[in-house]
């Protein structure tokens, strides 16, 4: 029980990520390969600043801005300076690994023995149990502290969907969207669309330092090489939740992303408990992945063809 | 209202692929005129809007609108003064989002837009109410993504969404080629009713002789990047659909002449 209570908070958690992604290849078209130096960015922000006693509140905010501001850098290379899109997201990726390194100063900050949003919201927990530290669910022994984190994030995560679903339908983010989706069309009603890309691939990193902020305070450490391989692991999260919604209306893809990624970590945590090597784990979700954007082309194509023959 | 001086555009300069689009178009628009542009494949109309639009920026010459010099404004920048509709109907609205979000969009074009809520009640009933004048039954779908509308309704659409804000300048690109003969009609009666009601200065690229004959006030014809005929008042009125086919008759019988002079010449000299 303990151990699914867990996989639900990784998973939630994480669904912060699939938002970023979310924005940014979905809303953008944009394949933003920064969301793996952001997540670490904000892991390392955030843990930095909470040894040094900066509120876990705080330091969550600052490691937001730090992926905005990573984000933002990412999307200037592309519309100032005319870099191709994959190429921008790399440079900042890989420039942001010694940039993470110099923030931490080591490449692994612990977090044990401070104070953390995971701590915080298990002492709120425990105190709204009258000082029990674990209850009864179903038959389950629950541990207070889990299910009380799990709680926060559930909230957290909630709260953020909803201002995201909010935002974009705002004037400033329908324009966000027109943009990627078409942009002869929103610079002829007047929108800065360079301005438009930068943005929303800030918000986009933001989102994902936000989530590799909270990830660190959950497990308890920031480490300069967790952020390998996340952007598959977002986008694989996105494909999942469009699968389970079926349709693209705004407010349901974005409570698919999350639901896909809380899916998404609970189909590891399965194949990982029936003996699926945590080595092969990267490889798995980028097979996933590639089978997920080919087989709807190859479904189509085989209609096609049985269509012509018919 | 809009002074094109001498602007020149030249696409791939330097290359075997070099196209002279432009070569020194002057125009001068006055306020609430409505001229239509017709040429051959190639002679620099759709160029000529664009330049306007800003698209691109111009080599040479410069652009005036609305008493403002707009030669270096960019395409969003301009955007502010000119409404636009495309001759592809995909191009003018974005697919993904609903009839009601494309027009609120419009309803802010050159406006600042910041966290304001975009679909606004009384914005909503203003919408139902202009959608519903279009007489195509949009107005119950007005949550309908546009992608699933066809393209003459695409079209009388990004027309609304063009002249929701009075814009300085009209620039109807071809807006009626892409849509079949029924469309068609249908977004040209709704562009003169527009164009009538708000007295909007309107600059229109066609294909159709019968369109250029019986719309505007003023017809220019280009050919190879110059305004080789300008028709105004009552010339422009007796103009019938056969007197512009005469014209390109002309223009055509002209350039084989020189294509075979050319031929002579170098069969017998070089």
């Amino acid at each position: 029980m303990n151990l699914l209570i867990g996989t639900f908070t990784i998973g939630c958690i994480l669904s912060l990520l699939a938002l970023g992604v979310f924005i940014s290849f979905r809303i953008f078209a944009f394949p933003d390969i920064t969301a793996d130096g952001s997540i670490t960015l904000g892991a390392s922000v955030a843990a930095t600043l909470i040894v040094h006693g900066t509120s876990p509140t705080l330091a969550s905010v600052a490691a937001f801005v730090a992926g905005m501001l990573a984000g933002a850098c990412t999307g200037t290379l592309y519309t100032r300076f005319k870099i191709n899109s994959l190429l921008s997201g790399i440079l900042v990726m890989t420039s942001l690994y010694s940039i993470n390194l110099h923030i931490m100063g080591k490449s692994n900050v612990p977090l044990l023995s401070v104070t953390t949003l995971a701590t915080q919201s298990e002492r709120i927990g425990i105190r709204l149990m009258r000082g029990a530290t674990s209850f009864n669910l179903a038959g389950w022994e629950v541990s207070v502290r889990d299910a009380a984190v799990l709680g926060a994030v559930a909230v957290a995560v909630a709260l953020t969907g909803v201002l995201l679903y909010l935002f974009l339908r705002t004037n400033l983010g329908m324009a966000m969207r027109a943009t990627g989706d078409n942009v002869q069309m929103i610079r002829a009603l007047g929108v800065n669309d360079a301005n438009m890309i930068v943005f929303g691939v800030a918000i986009s990193n933001g989102l994902v330092a936000l989530s590799g902020a909270l990830l660190a305070q959950y497990q308890g450490f920031a480490d300069v090489g967790m952020g390998i391989g996340m952007v598959v692991w977002g986008l694989a999260s996105v494909i999942i939740g469009e699968a389970l919604v079926g349709t693209n209306q705004l407010g349901l893809t974005i409570v698919g992303a999350v639901m896909g990624s809380v899916l998404f970590r609970l189909l590891v945590a399965v194949a990982l408990r029936w003996g699926l090597s945590p080595n092969d784990l990267k490889l798995i979700t980028a097979v996933f992945v590639f089978c997920a954007l080919v087989v709807p082309q190859f479904l189509r194509k085989k209609r096609l063809v049985g269509s012509a023959h018919a | 209202m809009l002074e094109v001086r001498a602007v020149s555009k030249t696409f791939s300069p330097g290359t075997p692929n070099q196209v002279r689009s432009l070569r020194g178009v002057s125009l001068e628009l006055a306020e609430g005129s409505w001229v239509i542009i017709i040429g051959t494949n190639g002679s620099g109309k759709s160029t000529l809007l664009n330049a306007v639009a800003g698209t691109f920026p111009v080599d040479d010459g410069n652009i005036r609108l609305a008493g403002r010099d707009v030669t270096r404004w960019p395409e969003h920048a301009r955007a502010t003064l000119i409404g636009r509709v495309f001759q592809n109907p995909f191009s003018g609205t974005s697919p993904g989002l609903s009839i009601q979000e494309n027009l609120s969009l419009a309803a802010r074009r050159g406006l600042a837009r910041g966290l304001g809520w975009g679909l606004k009640l009384s914005l909503l009933a203003r919408m139902r109410d202009e959608v519903g004048r279009l007489n195509m039954g949009l107005e119950d779908r007005m949550e309908n993504a546009i992608g699933s509308l066809s393209g003459g309704q695409r079209q009388a659409l990004t027309l609304l969404m063009a002249t929701w804000l009075r814009p300085e300048l009209l620039l109807l690109d071809e807006h009626t080629a892409a849509l079949d003969p029924k469309s068609a009609d249908l977004v040209i009666a709704l562009t003169e009713q527009v164009i009538m009601r708000d007295n909007l200065t309107t600059l229109m690229v066609t294909h159709s002789m019968h369109q250029a004959a019986n719309l505007g006030d003023r017809l220019i014809m280009m050919h190879r990047g110059q305004i080789i005929h300008d028709f105004q008042g009552a010339e422009k009125r007796r103009l019938r659909p056969d007197d512009l086919l005469a014209r390109f008759e002309e223009v055509r019988r002209a350039e084989q002449l020189d294509e075979s002079a050319a031929q002579m010449l170098a069969e017998q000299y070089v």
